[in-house]
């Protein structure tokens, strides 16, 4: 189980004064659970995900999974303990191919074969991808679904997924959409996954709504969902955008 | 000459070695032949002016290697050798050197290899050298190879330059002239660490329509080491050239890349490129979220990016 306790993330803003973006957050997740986040942009949706990874430190409160407190432990830590992230913009490396990075994520040797499947079930044809190098010749597209295939062969007990949707063209999401939709099936853990879309809302077990740092709603699916259409989800975020500019 | 096991370990190092290879072969160590093969195709000949044999390929020859390892393993021993190659006519070959240096002793051990290669027309070759070094005497392991190409019309010719460990001191000098359609193409893979100091100098002359050359560096440069990377290709005449110097740099040391294009035609396309950085912050991020420690994210950071 995961729970989050009176979370706060501060920053200091060029003029040295201090903004809270998580801003004493309360958040428990049951295992096994598919929880998607969502919420206007700027509320704090992606910070979160990276203080539950260890890559922004939390100014204080307590991250606990299965009850040991996370927060004091380093990303490497994190991860062994069972944490995944598929970060938002997935980064490239030169010279390290896709079978490489995905031997990496298994923490063991596997098999060509056993690395081809990982591809398959994010939708890659496996034999174009394998041996190619996780660089900027592949697309937008392209990276975000390996970036997931290393998620999925992590196979940990937790796994976040920062807005998988974003950069992606509309012709890449709807089959991105399938593989989450497969994705309950092939991970035997928690899934957070942070996102606006609808399609991917309509999956959730549950949906937390974050806002101004804090867990503005929390609750199924079937309750959460219907409240966030009626009040037009996506223009909540139009509205902060429009309000701020 | 018997081959002991620090000699069997150098050659594996260098050469992929681990038995009596295929083909031609000239195995020198510690500045003598220590083992020779030739084929109906290859024929290695010992010099008689100076150090050194030539390696005369027959025109036609398809699909054979040469190797050519060298390994000094006497501590003090300063050897130079030329080794000239004759690729005939329509040649399609591999050729297989590298010198492996395992110093124990507290004299420097030298090795400087001038290799010259002559390229008949349309004739093919894939040149591979890798360097390494070993042992932990005081004495330095220097390596100097010259190498100089001349390249006939529509030849081809690829060289792997790798030296990724143990060298302390090495100038690599390299020197080629392309008449039309030939192409070379040059990848060189380094890593300096400690004191080690590495020198590259490249000079590509294009001189024959529709010649073509790609330089690419990559270079790790680790702790105290310096890098020196010097590329020029000249065009004389409508040819394709590209250099790319890529590195990354880490600790306290000191790259420099030095990119020089010298066109003469109006016709010559020259083009480079050149990157120094430190590993992203980012990359090394996303390795410690699969499990692995920042050192180990650096390591393969480093160990991909010079694959």
């Amino acid at each position: 189980m995961l729970e989050i306790k009176n979370l706060t993330y501060q920053v200091e803003d060029e003029k040295d004064a201090t903004k809270e973006i998580i801003n004493g957050l309360d958040l428990t997740v049951e295992d096994g659970k598919f929880i998607v986040i969502t919420g206007p942009n700027g509320g704090g949706k992606s910070t979160l995900a990276k203080l539950i990874m260890g890559v922004n430190k939390a100014t204080s409160g307590q991250i606990l999974l299965d009850g040991e407190d996370l927060v004091g432990l380093n990303i490497t830590e994190r991860a062994k303990r069972g944490v995944s992230f598929a970060f938002q913009a997935p980064v490239h490396f030169k010279g390290i191919r896709v079978v490489d990075l995905l031997r990496l994520a298994a923490g063991k040797k596997i098999t060509t074969i056993e690395a081809c499947e990982y591809l398959s079930k994010v939708g890659l044809c496996a034999k174009d991808y394998i041996n190619r190098e996780v660089n900027s010749s592949l697309s937008g597209g392209e990276l975000k679904r390996i970036e997931i295939a290393t998620v999925l062969a992590r196979g940990t007990k937790l796994s976040i997924f920062d807005e998988p949707e974003a950069g992606i063209d509309l012709w890449s999401f709807q089959n991105l959409i399938k593989v989450f939709e497969n994705m309950r099936q092939e991970i035997k853990g928690t899934i957070i996954v942070i996102s606006h879309q609808e399609r991917i809302l309509n999956i959730a077990d549950e949906i937390v709504v974050i806002e101004d740092g804090k867990v503005k709603k929390k609750g199924p699916k079937e309750e959460i969902l219907p409240e966030l259409l009626g009040t037009g989800a996506a223009s909540i975020a139009c509205n902060k955008l429009g309000g701020n500019n | 000459m018997e081959i002991n096991a620090i000699q069997k370990n150098i050659l594996h190092e260098v050469a992929n070695l681990d038995s009596i290879p295929q083909g031609a072969y000239n195995i020198r160590a510690n500045g003598k032949s220590a083992a020779r093969n030739t084929t109906a195709n290859i024929d290695i000949v010992t010099k008689e002016d100076k150090p050194g044999i030539d390696i005369i390929i027959k025109p036609g020859t398809k699909g054979e290697s040469v190797h050519i390892p060298v390994v000094l393993t006497e501590s003090g021993l300063k050897d130079m050798v030329y080794n000239d190659f004759y690729v005939g006519e329509g040649a399609d070959v591999t050729i297989v050197a590298g010198c492996g240096i395992s110093n124990c002793g507290d004299q420097d051990s030298q090795h400087d290899g001038i290799h010259t290669f002559h390229v008949e027309k349309n004739a093919r070759v894939k040149y591979v050298e890798k360097h390494y070094g070993e042992g932990d005497g005081k004495g330095e392991r220097i390596l100097n190879p010259v190498t100089t190409v001349y390249q006939e019309e529509g030849s081809y010719v690829e060289m792997e330059m790798v030296q990724v460990k143990g060298v302390d001191s090495t100038v690599r000098t390299n020197y080629a002239e392309l008449k039309s359609g030939a192409t070379l193409i040059v990848h060189e893979a380094l890593m300096t660490h400690g004191n080690q100091k590495a020198t590259s100098d490249y000079k590509v002359i294009l001189n024959g329509e529709g010649a073509s050359t790609d330089v690419i560096s990559r270079t790790v440069a680790k702790d105290d080491s310096e890098q020196i990377f010097e590329v020029t290709i000249e065009g004389n005449c409508a040819c394709h050239g590209h250099a790319a110097c890529d590195s990354i740099i880490m600790g306290n040391a000191h790259v420099l890349a030095i990119p020089k294009l010298d066109a003469k035609n109006v016709d010559a396309a020259l083009v480079h490129e050149a990157a120094i950085g430190k590993i992203a912050g980012d990359q090394l991020t996303k390795l410690m979220t699969l499990g692995l420690t920042e050192e180990e994210a650096e390591e393969q950071i480093v160990a991909g990016f010079l694959r």
